[in-house]
This record gives C-alpha cells, sequence and structure tokens, in this order.
C-alpha cells in the first residue's frame, strides 16, 4: 500500500492508502476525499481532478502528457505543478505523495 | 407562438438510455421526440469520451462510446425518432390525467401523454470561471455563448480559452470586434490546426493580441466590465481593457431546470423511482439512467437498458388505456420483427 495525503484548499489534509495499479483519482473517490469531482470517470475527458503536486514530489510523477495538457486547457488556476489525478498511477515510489486540491473543479 | 408538437413520448436526453427507450417503446408502437441540449446525439458518450472503450455491455465484449451510440442509433431506426438537438427542457407541466405540457429554452412546445426523464448528469452547462466577483457580469457583458455577432460589433472583446471554441469565435469575431484579445494558459492550442493557423497570421498582422496567462481578477461596476486583471506566465501582472470577456473553459454537467418540477430528490441529484417501472412520484413522467435512484441502484448502461424495458410496459397503458399488452419476444414475433422492418 502507498500513502498519498491529500489538502484541501483550507489546508485540511487527509491522508488514505492507495492502491498499486489504481490511480491517485480513484484512491480519493474510493476513500470519500472531499476536492475531486472526477465527473468523467476517469477518462481524462474533463478536467475535475485537478490537483497540484508538492514541489518535492514533481519529478518522481513526472509531467502531464500532451493528451491531459490539453484537458487542462479546461481546468481553472492551473499552475506548473498542475496535473489530472486520474492520470497518476499509484506506484511504490510514489509512497508519501502530497497533493493539493484546487479551491473548485468546475 | 406556434402549434405544440402533439406526440405519445417526450424523452429527456438523447443518451444511450434514451436512445434505447426509444426501442422499448417503439416496439410497442409509441412514437418519440428526444429533446436533448447537447448539439449532437449520445449524451456523454459522445461528448466527453467518444473514443475511450466500454466492456461491460452485455453481448459486446468491446466497444467505444461513439460505437455504442452509432449501433443504438442504427437499432433504432425503424422507429423514426424526432431530435431536438441544442435545446433544453425548461418546465414540465401537467395538463390531463397524465398529459403533459413540456416547454425547451428555445420556445418549442410539446403537448405529450408520457415523459421520460433520461437526462443522466443533467444538462451540460458551460463552466464558470472561478473569478472572484464573475457573479453581477454574466449575461451582460460576460457571456458564455455568442447569440448574436453583432452585439460585438466595435466592442473591445476578451476571449479567454484555447479550446475550438475559442478559436473559432476569435476567427469569426475578429473582423466585427473594435479590438480583439485571446487569452490562453500557454502556447499550445487544443484546436483545429487550421483555426489555429488563421488566428496566428491574424497575430502576426497585428490585427488581434494574444497574451498567455489567466485571468485572476475583474475590474468595473453594474455589471459593466472595464479591465481583466491577468496574471502572465511570466509572472507579471497586467490589465486588458474590454467592453465584453467571452470565456471558453468547456461544458460541465449540471442537475439543470428537473431541480424544479417538484420532485423530492435524494441527495439533491437524483429522481427516486420505482423500480417496477421506473416512474417518478408524478404518475406519467418516468425517470431512467443515471439521473433515477433507487435502492442498489448503479449507474451502468446495462441498468439504464433495463430500466428502459420495464419503463415501456407501464408506459404503453398510459398511452393505449384499456388496451391488454401481450408480451412478445423479437426473436418470434412476426409483428415485432415487422415492427423492426425485418419481417
Amino acid at each position: 500500500m502507498v500513502k498519498i495525503t491529500f489538502i484541501d484548499n483550507e489546508g485540511t489534509a487527509r491522508s488514505v492508502e492507495g492502491e498499486i495499479g489504481s490511480t491517485v483519482m480513484e484512491t480519493a473517490i474510493k476513500h470519500g476525499v472531499p476536492g475531486i469531482e472526477a465527473e468523467c470517470g476517469g477518462a481524462c475527458a474533463c478536467s475535475t481532478c485537478h490537483v497540484y503536486i508538492e514541489e518535492d514530489w514533481r519529478g518522481t510523477v513526472g509531467d502531464p502528457s500532451p493528451m491531459e495538457e490539453d484537458m487542462l486547457d479546461f481546468a481553472f488556476a492551473v499552475q506548473p505543478s498542475s496535473r489530472l489525478s486520474c492520470q497518476i498511477k499509484v506506484r511504490e515510489e510514489l509512497d508519501g505523495l502530497t497533493v493539493r486540491t484546487p479551491e473548485r473543479q468546475a | 407562438m406556434s402549434e405544440p408538437i402533439k406526440t405519445d413520448v417526450v424523452i429527456i436526453g438523447a443518451g444511450p438510455i434514451g436512445l434505447f427507450a426509444v426501442f422499448e417503446l417503439g416496439l410497442l408502437d409509441m412514437k418519440t421526440h428526444l429533446v436533448d441540449i447537447l448539439d449532437k446525439i449520445g449524451g456523454q458518450c459522445a461528448e466527453l469520451y467518444p473514443e475511450k472503450p466500454i466492456y461491460d455491455v452485455p453481448g459486446i465484449p468491446y466497444t467505444s462510446a461513439q460505437g455504442l451510440v452509432d449501433a443504438l442509433l442504427q437499432q433504432i431506426k425503424p422507429f423514426n425518432a424526432q431530435y431536438h438537438l441544442g435545446e433544453m427542457v425548461e418546465t414540465v407541466e401537467k395538463i390531463g390525467d397524465p398529459l403533459f405540457r413540456v416547454r425547451t429554452d428555445q420556445g418549442k412546445e410539446f403537448e405529450s401523454k408520457i415523459v421520460v426523464i433520461a437526462a443522466g448528469g443533467g444538462s451540460f452547462q458551460p463552466k464558470r470561471p472561478p473569478i472572484p466577483g464573475i457573479e453581477p457580469y454574466e449575461g451582460k457583458t460576460v457571456h458564455y455563448a455568442v447569440r448574436k455577432m453583432e452585439a460585438f460589433r466595435d466592442k473591445r472583446v476578451l476571449i479567454v480559452g484555447g479550446g475550438d471554441s475559442a478559436l473559432d469565435w476569435t476567427l469569426n469575431l475578429a473582423p466585427l470586434a473594435g479590438r480583439l484579445t485571446l487569452l490562453h494558459r500557454r502556447s499550445e492550442f487544443r484546436a483545429a490546426p487550421g483555426s489555429v493557423n488563421k488566428m496566428m497570421a491574424l497575430v502576426n498582422e497585428g490585427k488581434i493580441d494574444l497574451v498567455l496567462g489567466q485571468v485572476t481578477a475583474l475590474v468595473g461596476a453594474d455589471g459593466k466590465i472595464d479591465k481583466a486583471i491577468v496574471k502572465k506566465n511570466d509572472g507579471s501582472m497586467s490589465d486588458i481593457v474590454c467592453d465584453a470577456m467571452l470565456p471558453f473553459f468547456g461544458l460541465t454537467m449540471k442537475l439543470g431546470p428537473v431541480a424544479n418540477w417538484g420532485f423530492e430528490l435524494k441527495n439533491n441529484e437524483l429522481i427516486p423511482v420505482d423500480t417496477e417501472s421506473f416512474e417518478t412520484s408524478m404518475p406519467g413522467i418516468f425517470a431512467i439512467g443515471d439521473i433515477n435512484w433507487y435502492p442498489g441502484k448503479l449507474k451502468l448502461i446495462l441498468s439504464g437498458f433495463h430500466e428502459a424495458a420495464l419503463m415501456a410496459q407501464k408506459a404503453y397503458h398510459y398511452v393505449y388505456p384499456g388496451k391488454r399488452l401481450v408480451f412478445q419476444y423479437t426473436t418470434s414475433s412476426s409483428s415485432l420483427q415487422k415492427k423492426l422492418g425485418v419481417a
């Protein structure tokens, strides 16, 4: 199991266990973490699972694919650390990952 | 106002479940009109993820979302349903027992014996940017759609976004607008390459401005915008003076007018139904697919198909009161096969 921490817009942190092979979005939905909507269900077809990756983790997590960059155009307050959490697969190296959720998804 | 369209059934929503409802209703001789706010048939499947795979439709090991929509369209072709696209049903009013007057936001009116709500996650509506204090400008100087191009003649227009809508309106409004600025968060555009090239040519000719950055605040008064405060990608702040702003950030699903039709909603978003006929608390109005709720509900396409079949059985008794309904299989019934055009 891989520990992932979600910090919401007001600073509340929630740590949950992610299953290897699932996605960061699925991990949030499974544990009822607020701040992630995932309207399209993880098809990289909306932008309502937008998260900011904590600076220390950006290298390990990696950059968005071109398709994901395209979808990020429909998100708000996009930053260089922005990712769509449905496109981040949970893997060993992400144990301890911290992401922040934005003020609003849509 | 023109004459209302008289029909057996109005189906609200032309997604996969609304389409299959045409089939089940059609087998029982009920005529259908479908209304959908999108400009295309297929709902979420067509709008959000047309190329994504679906693996859990019984008997179809694999299809794409658009593939499923296309197959359904082929399946329901014999029933000649009528489509009213780009229209949102605003009101459903009971005028008989049961008979309903259904009105769309385009002023179209139906008189329908029954109503089937197959609206999925609700209606697709433009995303509103989370810019603090944007609300008073909406509909006045901030617009999420262009209804009349003339309204922007000689105006200073700020278009925000990098998709096809943003690019198309940039190209369409550039000759009319007094000055046009396109604001996007990065230098790549998710739009038809031809449009991007045309836009870049206008930028190079000095006919429009392209700014890379994001809006952080609006300045103005009484719904009249004066300027947008923009954080540019290099970190600097700048003002874009404008008379109108058009943000194009795609679509999101909102329950929409359904919320005002008098149903006691589950979790403020789902319409409770009985599991015998998927009828709502209002006799003659049914709800099928993702928009309904009952104990054990699963938001699966296959569940919606089942709901459509049972709905049609009950609907028949409203449309043909007193007439006996004989249950038949398409495999063996020559009368059903005649309706399908295969007998």
